[in-house]
């Protein structure tokens, strides 16, 4: 099939069948020649107007308790394992965490990520969580998610009632390239988590991490592990190799196979909410923008966890220059 | 002395391409000790447990 005719095939099939894209089309798309990724990523955009429509939603996202973390994922330079940069430095305070809700609402965000460096909660983390979540609910009016790493049923509970309305824990990558980036914790124990945030209704953010060495099999195979677990928001991760972790001489993704990537993303997950998420502005430089014409529709603004985003009015201004409304994007589960 | 803040080498001994312009500082500047970072959506608070509060520099460009 030439690459129009392939192309046109799966327009039909996510826009007028609405039909999910099988494994063997997905990959047919990602052997497109590199300079068919631009026509890729117009469908992709294509997709995402017709299935989700013109807004985006924009995150402010926290580290509330930053490094010391006893995992070894192995691009991180959060875990304790390694010889990282990073400080341990203790839990953010009530009040600190609601200051910090209150920068990300004067940017226009809707949404507010907690995020911990932790292999799991324990009751007190929980507890401190769901007081932070009332506390910015009440002072900011933003959604909070939270990211806390494994969860136990009864915690995933509380933190549903406790009014977090969407928890993040990423699959990073397939289930058989895992074990090579992690080894204490599985594959396995993540699925798990995210289907117990399904079970006691919350909606799943669960992202990727590309760039550490997986092949385009891998990349596919992570996808349909994704729709496995039928998240409402994919943050899109690049790989920023951090000094000191075991990936940290890796090379970035070439700018032009992170656009390839972003719209499989969109073809492949056509109803997601797609978050532009760390490793962007070194990945893509100049080119960020054509990421959100590639099927993003959401992005983090401002500061990630341990290194810092371009300036958030950069995005604003980015959006406003596509016409791209800022809006709330949420999924009825 | 005075030391990288960005890999905490002294000065003289790093060509100063460790810290990417998207990276907060790492080490103190005067005794080159790992320096507590706190980085929040739009800002960042870095300070040394000898030294006092090194000062964000500049925005991030890019
Ligand atoms: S569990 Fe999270 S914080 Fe801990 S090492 Fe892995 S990615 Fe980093
Ligand atoms: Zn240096
Ligand atoms: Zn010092």
């Amino acid at each position: 099939m030439t690459t129009r005719a392939m192309l046109a095939a799966a327009g039909a099939a996510l826009i007028d069948e609405q039909r999910d894209l099988g494994e063997a089309e997905l990959r047919g798309l990602a052997a497109l020649p590199v300079d068919s990724v631009p026509a890729l990523a117009s469908l992709a955009h294509e997709v995402r107007l017709a299935r989700c429509g013109p807004e985006v939603e924009i995150e402010g996202i926290l580290s509330a308790k930053t490094g010391g973390c006893p995992e070894d994922c192995h691009f991180c330079s959060q875990s304790s394992k390694f010889e990282s940069v990073v400080r341990p430095t203790p839990y953010l305070n009530i009040r600190e965490i609601v200051k910090a809700a209150q920068e990300t609402a004067e940017l226009g965000a809707s949404e507010f990520c907690i995020v911990m460096a932790l292999r799991g909660p324990d009751d007190r983390v929980i507890d401190n969580v769901i007081e932070a979540t009332a506390a910015v609910r009440r002072e900011t009016g933003l959604n909070v998610a939270a990211s806390l790493g494994i969860l136990d049923r009864d915690q995933a509970k509380r933190l549903a009632e406790g009014g977090v309305h969407r928890y993040n824990h990423n699959l990073e990558t397939a289930r058989s390239f895992f074990p090579r980036i992690v080894t204490t914790h599985t594959w396995e124990e993540r699925f798990d988590t995210c289907a117990l945030v399904r079970e006691v209704g919350m909606e799943l953010c669960c992202g990727a991490l590309l760039g550490m060495g997986e092949s385009d099999d891998q990349r596919i195979e992570l996808l349909l592990q994704l729709r496995d677990v039928t998240p409402a928001e994919v943050p899109l991760n690049f790989l920023n190799p951090r000094p000191g972790t075991p990936l940290g001489a890796r090379p970035l993704v070439e700018p032009i196979e992170a656009l390839r990537w972003i719209a499989l993303f969109r073809l492949a997950l056509p109803e997601v909410i797609l978050r532009y998420a760390g490793g962007r502005e070194v990945t893509l430089r100049e080119l960020q923008a054509l990421g959100m014409t590639a099927g993003i529709n959401a992005l983090i603004v401002g500061n990630y966890l341990t290194t810092l985003g371009r300036r958030p009015e950069q995005d604003i201004q980015m959006l406003a220059d596509l016409k791209m409304p800022i809006g709330v994007l949420s999924k009825v589960i | 002395m005075a030391y990288c803040d960005g890999c905490g080498a002294p000065l003289e001994d790093c060509d100063g391409t460790c810290r990417g312009e998207l990276d907060p500082p790492r080490f103190c500047r005067e005794c080159g000790r790992k320096l507590d970072v706190q980085v929040t959506p739009t800002g960042y608070r870095a300070g040394c447990r000898r030294h006092p509060p090194v000062a964000p520099t500049g925005e991030p460009k890019l």
